[in-house]
């Protein structure tokens, strides 16, 4: 039920959505508010000339007006109407933010929260709300219960809905230790039951976040807009200064060829709302809002705009190996025995050396043992073994078999070449050549080599595969059209990394990386004046993510990594970061195509004006009315009308944002300039035409 | 277009990009202040000693901006202090009076502006101690601020995260030393080759083998027209037998003229005068030399940031503007006027004469020569005049106009038309960075909201002192009582001297009285906010550029050299740029070629 449910309420909405448009009809009127509209100084300027048009009606209609009334009150409309357009962009915008926020409030509801009163399993709990849950309380969820708050998995596994975070119905794995223990709040156990540590304080929590973010999109500014904003703004002081002086031009024009009139103010305000750039001023934050949007349908939480805007510009992407280039875990594929040992006896050992590392590829060899050679999986008390696991400073695992038997201890290990290779002859024991280059063999194809050692005898290596995700190469090919170096990060040697990167494609690579390393990696592609990109899920990514100027988190990684990002990705899935680099292209184009398309737009409407204002003055202007405009007012009617309805025509596209195509910024630059840079000089010129006939057809003028 | 003007464009064209070329690689030279030159850097050194200036401490652009401005203010006052006093000054064999306050307050600012705007008729008003020191002085210091702004600039660009953007008192020296007195000598011995005057007699009256008679305006006491009650102008006929030549030092005055685009002539025909400009091969070489350096620091440009294709691409958007619009000019002029028409006034072009519209141009250059010279001296901030704009055909007029209106930043002046340019590259890069989907940046560096503000800043200047003075002048009967055409010309008469003196220009359309004190005060205004209020942001961008790390160029970075580019720049230059003054050209020249025509 509630799966479904939850499900429904984040699906995509329809640009036009009839449950959208009546309430942002309804709030393209609220925001008619003076102080809304300062918030645009473009628009701010209309909104002027709208009310002192109207005021300019209202004189006409006691007689003593300098233009016809209905004249003048259709200016006063269409000027009105270019407001409201402007308005009715951005409140759809925003009710789209709203919708998506409302769905995740619905979460937020009161869960009532079991409240251990020891961190242990079968503790005594009380029932507590979650808002009065703080961090480091720990909880106890049950199969039906929901996750009151995010926190950290401590004991037990449990299968998860988190459909209402992430959209995705398929139930997810929430275990304690490894890369599986953060869970989020308001999702849902389905089975077993979880002893949950809160991480976090009321109010600080995903939801919250994520709800902020959604609702506060319109409110900060990015630093691109702030700039763009400055332009516009000199933009219409110029375009101020040019209309305001155009009313001396015209009285001395009068005066010394004495014939005619000289331009209404009506008309100047008219011109002045034409050439501003109200298109893209009217768009604006439209743009911002909606590029928000689309990052939660990506299911990515940004902290900010800033984030999202700095995705646009990013450089260099580092991306770990597992799970974004190769397929999740690496799988033995392979024994590869030492001089007098058989496959059977590599196997067993290793099976044996493998049989409590719960790790994906300890298991992968357990599988791989039964598969080859039938060795069944044996109890670890039955044959008095002792898991000794991996630790950073000894790097390898194993177990110890029979230390109470006087035969003394068994020890079977694995581990890394050099490491193994230390161990063996730290213990006095020549590291077998044949053993080397078969290690060497299985790094070269891009796989793992594992040395199993049974005491001081090497027994051999076990080949543990990696697999290159089916379309990543497309994907790099792609982003080096974009212009982004990729680099790929792994803890693997280096031949083995060498391998693994030319099969996928990858720019770069870092081998054997630390936190440390991967730390100084970014920091000099910083100082090259690069901005780095990288995902992270692990604790060990936390300084690097911090450190990184786009730092995406995985939902399901660590409390430390998704607090060092600056941004959430909450499927979790790392090739993520491409689709966010796009969204954060998109924004910046957008906003760059309105405002060519504005400027160039410019042409026509001199073209439909100039003429019309002046014509009872000098006549010969006339011949400047290349669009064949019916009459003085028709002309100035329809460069009005068209300014007003073309914000219309475009919110699609502010909506959508303007498509990115991976073609190289020469090609992409040019195709904009032609569509938006040369389609704005045209396509004024045909719409203003065909109003024009219209209103002359329907005999509005 | 006659193939008589297509070779002389193509020639002149030719010959400038081989010049500036070498000159330009010297220029970036002269830019790194590292470079010395034997016993001049001797020279260069003992100066700093003198002045007590460390040449190897660096500025940040406010350090930069205040001795820029002081230095100025300084000069201003100079010139200013020169012209009131020159009655007890040396070298004034005309004993000329002390300038009145408000020409001499104009005239100052006109010429530390580079503008060199002039409501004085030089022959009659300074002496050769105020051409000479005051007036031909600043033509080096002006001149030498433009450039090291420009260098300023350029070294924001060129520089990697530093505070500083150079030292204006080491870069002035530099740009005059090594840059501007060398080449004024040689052109001024060349000048004086060809027959421009360089001595301080006083003047000769000579007898005329022709006595001249004709009418002129009579004026009252304090040089207004005598009107009648009708408003008119009252006419006299006049017989002259002698004439009295005007002398001086005027090549050496003459080079720096031209090299510096100052455009301040020594008389008042400026090159139109046979002392100035006495032949066709010395109004060949001052067209030449009026590009020169605009054009060689585009070169530099491209050497200091260490890619010439970034300089190529800048010169291109420059030399594609100027040939389209000189065309028109030279086309426009190589039109018969329709009133001369009328008049059975032969105006084709034929073995014996050139043709065109040579109302108030000199029979030794012709159409061509007159015309183009015209587009050189408006497409730079030069403003010296070989033939009369006010009477060339309307669109001939008109295109003049424009080229100022650009904001002086096609070739423009010696610093000003680079820097100029620059800010509107960067607002290109800004437009088209956002639509490839990138924080835009410019040769590695962001491009982000304080250079924007600093940008909007530079593209407001001059429009608004251009429209609104303009305006102040049409409302008042000061500024109207000056116009000697009531009509669409007038107006253009007013939109000229504002275009001329906020771009720093200084070229006018004669038929406006403008040395009156309202005109004066006015355009002094205009010239000293056209050129300080853009110097400052501009400083002010550099410091912030200077300060930011240079990006590497990737597969996404947008390519600011290439036909794409250029194009792109000269689409922002022309929307940006000119688009302001439509709706006034409209009401001037555009409305006067349609009147003329139309009959």
């Amino acid at each position: 039920m509630h799966v479904s449910e939850s499900h429904s309420s984040r699906q995509r909405m329809n640009l036009f959505d009839s449950r959208l448009l009546m309430p942002a009809i309804v709030s393209a009127f609220k925001k008619l508010h003076p102080r809304t509209q300062w918030r645009s100084p473009v628009m701010f300027v209309v909104y002027i000339g709208s009310i002192l048009t109207s005021l300019l009606f209202i004189q006409s209609l006691l007689g003593k007006g300098e233009a016809s009334p209905s004249f003048i009150l259709a200016t006063a409309i269409w000027l009105w109407f270019t407001v409201l357009f402007a308005n009715f962009a951005e409140s759809l915008a925003e009710s789209r933010s709203k919708a998506q926020a409302a769905s995740l409030r619905a979460l937020k509801k009161t869960v009532i929260a079991k409240k251990l009163a020891t961190p242990k399993h079968g503790a005594a709990w009380e029932e507590i709300s979650a808002g009065e849950l703080r961090k480091g309380d720990v909880v106890l969820v049950e199969t039906g219960d929901v996750i009151p708050v995010d926190g950290e998995v401590i004991e037990g596994i449990a299968t998860v809905d988190e459909s209402a975070i992430t959209g995705e119905s398929a139930p997810v794995i929430r275990e304690s230790g490894g890369d599986f223990s953060a869970v989020t709040g308001g999702t849902r156990v389905l089975s077993d039951w979880l002893v949950v540590r809160i991480v976090v304080n009321p109010g600080e929590a995903f939801i919250d976040r994520m709800i902020a973010m959604v609702e506060g999109a319109k409110r900060q500014k990015t630093p691109n807009e702030i700039a763009l904003t400055i332009l516009l703004i000199a933009l219409t002081i110029v375009f101020l200064v040019v209309t305001v002086t155009l009313l001396p031009m015209s009285l001395f024009a009068v005066e010394t060829a004495k014939l005619g009139e000289p331009v209404s103010v009506t008309v100047l305000i008219a011109l002045l709302v034409c050439l501003i750039p109200t298109t893209i001023g009217g768009l604006l934050s439209t743009i911002g809002v909606a590029g928000m949007s689309r990052m939660m349908q990506a299911n990515v939480i940004a902290t900010s705009g800033r984030a999202v805007e700095a995705a646009g510009d990013v450089d260099v992407l580092l991306l770990d190996k597992t799970g974004t280039i190769t397929l999740g875990n690496r799988q033995a594929s392979d024994f590869m025995p030492a001089p007098n040992v058989s496959e059977a006896q590599l196997a067993d050992a290793a099976q044996l050396a493998s049989l409590a590392d719960e790790t994906p590829e300890g298991r992968s060899i357990v599988v791989l043992a039964k598969q080859r050679f039938n060795i069944r999986e044996r109890e670890m008390e039955g044959l008095h073994a002792v898991f000794v696991p991996f630790t950073a400073q000894t790097r390898m695992s194993g177990v110890n078999i029979g230390e109470s038997t006087i035969l003394g201890e068994r020890a079977i290990r694995k581990g890394a070449a050099d490491t193994m290779k230390a161990y063996v002859e730290a213990l006095g024991h020549v590291f077998p050549p044949e053993v080397t280059r078969a290690v060497e063999d299985i790094a070269r194809r891009g796989s793992t080599p594992l040395v199993v050692v049974d005491g001081d005898r090497v027994m051999g290596a076990v080949e543990l595969k990696d697999i290159v995700k089916g379309g990543i190469k497309e994907r790099f090919a792609e982003l080096r059209r974009m212009g982004i170096k990729t680099v790929m990060i792994t803890g693997d040697n280096r031949l083995t990394a060498a391998a693994i990167a030319a099969e996928a494609g990858v720019d770069d690579f870092l081998a054997e990386a630390t936190p440390e390393e991967k730390l100084r990696l970014i920091r000099s592609y910083q100082a090259q004046g690069r901005l780095v990109a990288m995902t992270g899920d692990g604790t060990n990514d936390a300084p690097a993510l911090a450190q990184a100027d786009v730092a995406v988190a995985m939902n399901s990684g660590t409390q430390a990594a998704k607090e060092a990002g600056n941004m959430v990705d909450l499927d979790s899935n790392p090739t993520k970061l491409l689709e966010i680099v796009e969204i954060g292209k998109q924004m910046l184009m957008t906003r760059g195509s309105l405002t060519t398309f504005s400027i160039a737009n410019d042409i026509a409407k001199y073209f439909a004006i100039i003429p019309a204002a002046f014509t009872t003055t000098y006549p010969q202007l006339n011949l400047l009315n290349v669009m064949h405009l019916s009459s003085p007012s028709s002309a100035i009617m329809s460069a009005v009308i068209f300014n007003a309805l073309i914000i219309v025509a475009l919110i699609p596209l502010a909506l959508k944002g303007v498509k990115y195509r991976a073609v190289g910024a020469a090609l992409l630059l040019q195709r904009n300039l032609l569509i938006y840079g040369l389609g704005g000089v045209i396509v004024p010129f045909v719409g203003i035409k065909l109003i024009d006939m219209i209103l002359t057809g329907l005999s509005f003028v | 277009m006659s193939a008589q003007s297509l070779l002389l464009l193509g020639i002149l064209l030719s010959l400038l990009f081989a010049l500036a070329y070498p000159l330009g690689l010297y220029l970036a030279k002269i830019g790194e202040s590292t470079t010395t030159f034997g016993w001049i850097s001797k020279l260069e050194h003992g100066l700093y000693r003198l002045a007590g200036i460390d040449p190897n401490s660096s500025m940040n652009w406010k350090t930069y901006a205040f001795a820029l401005l002081v230095f100025n203010g300084i000069g201003t006052l100079a010139v200013y202090a020169v012209q009131r006093l020159q009655t007890s000054l040396p070298l004034n064999p005309q004993a000329f009076p002390n300038v009145s306050p408000d020409s001499a307050f104009n005239t100052a600012v006109s010429f530390v502006s580079n503008t060199n705007w002039q409501g004085y008729a030089g022959e009659s008003t300074m002496s050769y101690f105020t051409q000479m020191l005051a007036l031909t002085g600043q033509n080096f210091f002006s001149a030498a601020t433009g450039m090291a702004v420009a260098y300023a600039l350029i070294r924001g660009f060129a520089s990697h995260s530093t505070k500083t953007i150079g030292n204006f008192w080491v870069d002035i020296t530099r740009s005059t030393l090594y840059v501007l007195l060398p080449l004024s000598t040689v052109f001024a011995i060349f000048l004086m080759g060809q027959g421009v005057i360089q001595n301080f007699s006083s003047y000769q009256e000579v007898s005329l083998l022709d006595p001249v008679t004709y009418s002129q305006a009579k004026t009252t006491a304090d040089g207004q027209p005598l009107k009648d009650e009708k408003g008119n102008p009252v006419m006299e006929n006049v017989t002259v037998k002698t004439q009295t030549l005007a002398l001086g030092p005027v090549a050496s005055q003459e080079a720096i003229k031209l090299l510096g685009t100052n455009g301040g002539g020594f008389f008042n025909a400026n090159s139109a005068h046979p002392f100035e400009n006495p032949t066709p091969l010395s109004n060949f070489f001052e067209m030449l030399s009026i590009l020169l350096i605009p054009t060689a620091l585009c070169f530099a440009f491209g050497k200091m940031v260490g890619d010439m294709r970034q300089g190529w691409a800048i010169l291109g958007a420059m030399t594609l503007i100027f040939v389209l619009l000189s065309s028109v000019v030279l086309v426009a002029e190589q039109q018969a006027h329709p009133a001369l028409q009328a008049l059975n006034v032969d105006q084709t072009s034929s073995a014996l004469q050139a043709g065109g519209n040579m109302e108030g141009k000199e029979s030794r250059f012709g159409a061509s020569a007159s015309a183009l010279f015209a587009a050189i001296t408006t497409t730079t901030s030069c403003g010296a005049v070989n033939s009369m704009h006010d009477s060339f055909m309307p669109l001939g007029g008109m295109v003049p106009l424009i080229l100022m209106q650009f904001g002086e930043v096609v070739f423009g002046g010696v610093g000003s038309g680079l820097y100029g340019m620059l800010i509107f590259a960067i607002l290109a890069v800004f437009i088209a960075g956002l639509m490839i989907g990138r924080t835009p940046e410019y040769l590695g560096k962001k491009i982000q909201a304080f250079e924007m503000k600093m940008t909007s800043i530079v593209i407001l200047v001059t429009p608004v002192l251009v429209l609104s003075c303009t305006a102040l002048a049409l409302m008042s009967d000061a500024g109207t009582s000056s116009i000697a055409n009531p009509n669409a010309h007038g107006f253009a008469e007013i939109l000229y001297a504002f275009s001329s003196a906020a771009n720093n220009n200084g070229s006018a359309f004669a038929g406006l009285n403008a040395n009156t004190p309202f005109y004066n005060s006015l355009l002094a205004m205009a010239m000293w906010f056209g050129r300080f209020a853009m110097i400052i942001p501009i400083l002010a961008i550099a410091g912030s550029l200077a300060e930011k790390k240079r990006l590497e160029v990737t597969a996404g970075t947008m390519p600011t050299h290439g036909v794409l580019f250029i194009a792109l720049l000269i689409s922002v230059v022309v929307l940006v740029g000119v688009l302001n003054y439509v709706p006034a050209l409209a009401l001037g020249p555009i409305v006067e070629h349609l009147q003329l025509f139309a009959r």
